[in-house]
């Protein structure tokens, strides 16, 4: 097979050669327990901390207020689960329906347990409205949930508004940023939420390593209810029982130092390369959605209406480039993009549509040499796609 | 993208070898296929769905997680299909169909005939692939008018009787890369390969029944009443020939008459001093006629959608006759009646046949050569 020219980055991305460099020492030579007394702990202590101070300062937090978790979801879980137990599984919890699976099947398991569950809908520019959102939050709401930007389309979502309005109602806000952090800006202040989420490899770090910010309690406000989700350890001031995961934690750390500081330089390249792709999309009779709204730097999700996306997914995988039909959560199986169909868009162009995400090693000689190899597929499947023939009529004999 | 050829992968021995084969010489790209969704599963409890011995069926359940596995390790790329909805319309429904009507259906036929070599040689042709290999015991040969069905040299594993309804322009995009072999040669180049699958046993069921058959025909026409007829939920009356009441089956829970095949001996549940076989089934009555073994004799069968791979013959033809998969095969003479949609035909045996079950196919043979065949619909006595 050939080489695989990578463009499906909100799956995850590689990771940054410096990033695994400061990785590497904690994978040969250095060992600790973060949790020991010893010296070979009280080193695995310090780097771990360190890395909570560089999290922090990329979210324009406080260090203390970080917790380290495995993944993402694990942080989405423990937010949703600890809200929903803090409230005895009463009241309600309010989702946007593109938010992750994580959040989403989280405010299911909710619902079963008895809490109420009210899922809104985006609207057809991939962006749900702060009104929708709002619209009841009141004193039964326990938990808003939105997400910063959305993993299929890349469209920011109104997280501050939002933000403001539950702040003023005394209800919590959790705010899944893991496909923003290292593509736009992030600050736990200007957006005014009580949770955050990352994942470090959305941005050029390790898998395994993710972090959860919690607000603290404030003059003004208590802290929003947050107790371990796992049990049997006083790690990570008790939020989150586990040895810590020290190569993977100083993967996030680093990773998250680096992207707040190149921010600028990334967000010019990342658009660079997606205007190059999406100014030919229009030769091809392709759609791109949310593209009216406020998106991240290097998402794109397009339609190409008359073919089947997983088709065209696998020719260019075929032809040596990788990109996905939507969330990449979901077994390889292709189903319509639930985010799609919620936004209004037909069942045949949801499942006509690719999602092609960049990251920091693409270049524009790759997009040049993607585009004619695209255009190519694409007229050969809608050329494939004529009627076929109808076959024997099925004998119904019962 | 020349000459890609896509494996159809369902994680068992067969294809993941059809698979390794083709790969070691020639661009590959294996395809597996969801057809039905476990959430869709409906009826008894879950049943034993491997076991070791001779097959009888066409292919197993499909286990994704080893097809992926054996495309890693054949170095070949690997996706996965969801072709549940042309599954269920052209096999799934049919079985039922055929269940509720008395009849024992044959769904790996009409897998093949729909599934495996037209919905997804379409799909890989969308894909780029030009032909679809299976891990199916058969070889396509070439003859002087275009490809031709042979049985594959393992007698035992052979598996053609399946495939007779291909077309030759289906055939002619088909490739059997375990043809030539047998299974105990299969399984040692598994093993000399190192396949996750080298010691997995021959699957022997329908794929996507996992209960007793009756239990998911039930469930099935009790799920979609808009699609099946009501189907009959009591036990099955038991009578003789002659219309004598033998009683009433009740060694099951629910027994209805689609519970019950032609030629079935046991479990039918009446004490007799000899031993009895099910003749005929009777959906209307749910009523099942048994009667003695020379009472399933037949002199031959009529059948429906006659099918030839090549050019129909001008007139009657003889040729050998199987009238399930693991018949032996009988010299029968094969006579096309003229007119008519549903293409009949009447096949006149040699000798006598027992166990003629509409539903099943008739496959005729020339020597190795799979000529066509028909479904069973009657025995003529």
């Amino acid at each position: 097979m050939n080489d695989l020219h990578y463009f499906d980055h909100n799956a995850t991305t590689p990771v940054d050669p410096r990033v695994r460099d400061a990785m590497l020492p904690w994978l040969s030579e250095l060992h600790g327990n973060a949790a020991s007394a010893h010296r070979a702990g009280q080193a695995a202590r310090e780097a771990v901390e360190a890395a909570r101070d560089q999290v922090a300062a990329a979210i324009g937090a406080h260090a203390d207020d970080v917790v380290f978790t495995a993944s993402g979801s694990e942080a989405n879980n423990a937010v949703v689960f600890e809200a929903g137990r803090a409230a005895r599984w009463r009241g309600e919890i309010v989702v946007a329906s593109c938010e992750h699976p994580s959040i989403r099947r989280a405010a299911e398991r909710c619902a079963e347990l008895g809490m109420g569950v009210r899922v809104v809908p985006p609207g057809r520019d991939g962006v749900v409205a702060a009104e929708a959102l709002l619209e009841g939050v009141g004193p039964e709401t326990r938990l808003v949930c939105l997400m910063l930007a959305n993993n299929e389309l890349g469209t920011l979502q109104p997280v501050a508004e939002v933000a403001a309005a539950c702040r003023e109602r005394g209800v919590p806000v959790l705010c899944d940023a893991v496909q923003a952090v290292g593509k736009v800006e992030v600050d736990v202040e200007v957006l005014g939420v009580d949770y955050l989420t990352l994942g470090a490899h959305k941005f050029h770090g390790p898998l395994g390593a993710a972090a959860l910010w919690v607000r603290p309690a404030s003059a003004g406000a208590p802290a929003p209810p947050f107790e371990s989700h796992l049990v049997g350890g006083t790690q990570e001031r008790r939020r989150r029982a586990s040895t810590v995961n020290v190569p993977a934690v100083v993967g996030l750390g680093l990773a998250c130092e680096l992207a707040a500081c190149e921010l600028p330089a990334r967000r010019a390249h990342l658009l660079a390369l997606r205007e190059r792709l999406e100014a030919a999309l229009p030769a091809m009779d392709a759609v791109v959605h949310g593209a009216s709204a406020p998106r991240l730097p290097h998402t794109s999700n397009v339609a190409f209406p008359g073919l089947v996306n997983q088709d065209l997914a696998i020719r260019l995988d075929l032809a040596g480039y990788a990109v996905s039909t939507g969330a990449a959560c979901h077994s390889g199986v292709v189903e319509p993009s639930e985010t799609l169909l919620a936004m209004g868009i037909p069942r045949a162009e949801a499942l006509a549509s690719l999602r092609i995400s960049f990251g920091m090693t693409n270049t524009l000689a790759e997009v040049d040499g993607f585009l004619p190899v695209l255009a190519h597929e694409v007229a050969a499947l809608r050329a494939l796609a004529a009627p076929r023939e109808p076959r024997a009529a099925v004998v119904v004999v019962a | 993208m020349s000459g890609l050829t896509a494996v159809a992968m369902s994680g068992g021995l067969d294809s993941s070898v059809a698979a390794w084969l083709l790969s070691r010489a020639e661009p590959v790209v294996g395809l597996s296929m969801l057809l039905w969704d476990e959430s869709q599963r409906a009826g008894g409890p879950r049943r034993q769905a491997q076991s070791h011995g001779g097959s009888g069926r066409c292919c197993g359940a499909l286990d994704l997680g080893d097809a992926r596995r054996v495309a890693q390790q054949a170095g070949i790329p690997h996706y996965t299909l969801r072709m549940d909805d042309d599954f269920r319309r052209d096999v799934v429904d049919p079985f039922v169909d055929d269940y509720l009507a008395g009849k024992t259906p044959s769904p790996c036929v009409r897998c093949n005939t729909f599934i495996k070599f037209d919905a997804l040689l379409a799909r890989a042709r969308a894909i780029g692939a030009e032909t679809v290999a299976t891990g199916h015991y058969a070889r396509i040969v070439e003859g002087p008018d275009g490809p031709e069905l042979h049985r594959g040299i393992d007698e035992a594993k052979d598996q053609s009787y399946f495939l007779f309804e291909l077309s030759r322009e289906q055939l002619s995009r088909s490739r059997f890369p375990l043809g030539e072999r047998t299974k105990g040669e299969v399984r040692q180049i598994a093993r000399e390969a190192g396949l996750v699958v080298a010691e997995k046993g021959e699957s022997m069921e329908i794929c996507f029944v996992d209960s007793e058959v009756e239990d998911f025909v039930a469930a099935q026409a009790a799920a979609r009443p808009e699609r099946f007829a009501a189907a009959a939920v009591g036990p099955a009356a038991i009578v003789a020939e002659d219309g004598t009441r033998l009683g009433q089956s009740s060694n099951h829970l629910s027994s209805p008459y689609y519970r019950y095949t032609v030629g079935q001996r046991r479990g039918l549940g009446v004490a007799a001093g000899h031993r009895l076989y099910v003749l005929r089934v009777l959906p209307e009555e749910n009523t099942v006629v048994v009667g003695d073994e020379e009472a399933l004799a037949a002199r031959g069968l009529v059948g429906e959608r006659l099918h030839w791979i090549g050019e129909p013959p001008a007139g009657e033809v003889e040729a050998t006759v199987r009238i399930r998969s693991r018949h032996p095969g009988v010299t029968a003479r094969i006579r096309p009646r003229s007119g008519g949609a549903s293409r009949e035909v009447e096949v006149e045996f040699a000798s006598p046949q027992r166990g003629i079950a509409p539903g099943q196919a008739a496959v005729f043979y020339d020597g190795n050569r799979v000529l066509g065949g028909c479904w069973i619909t009657t025995a003529l006595r």
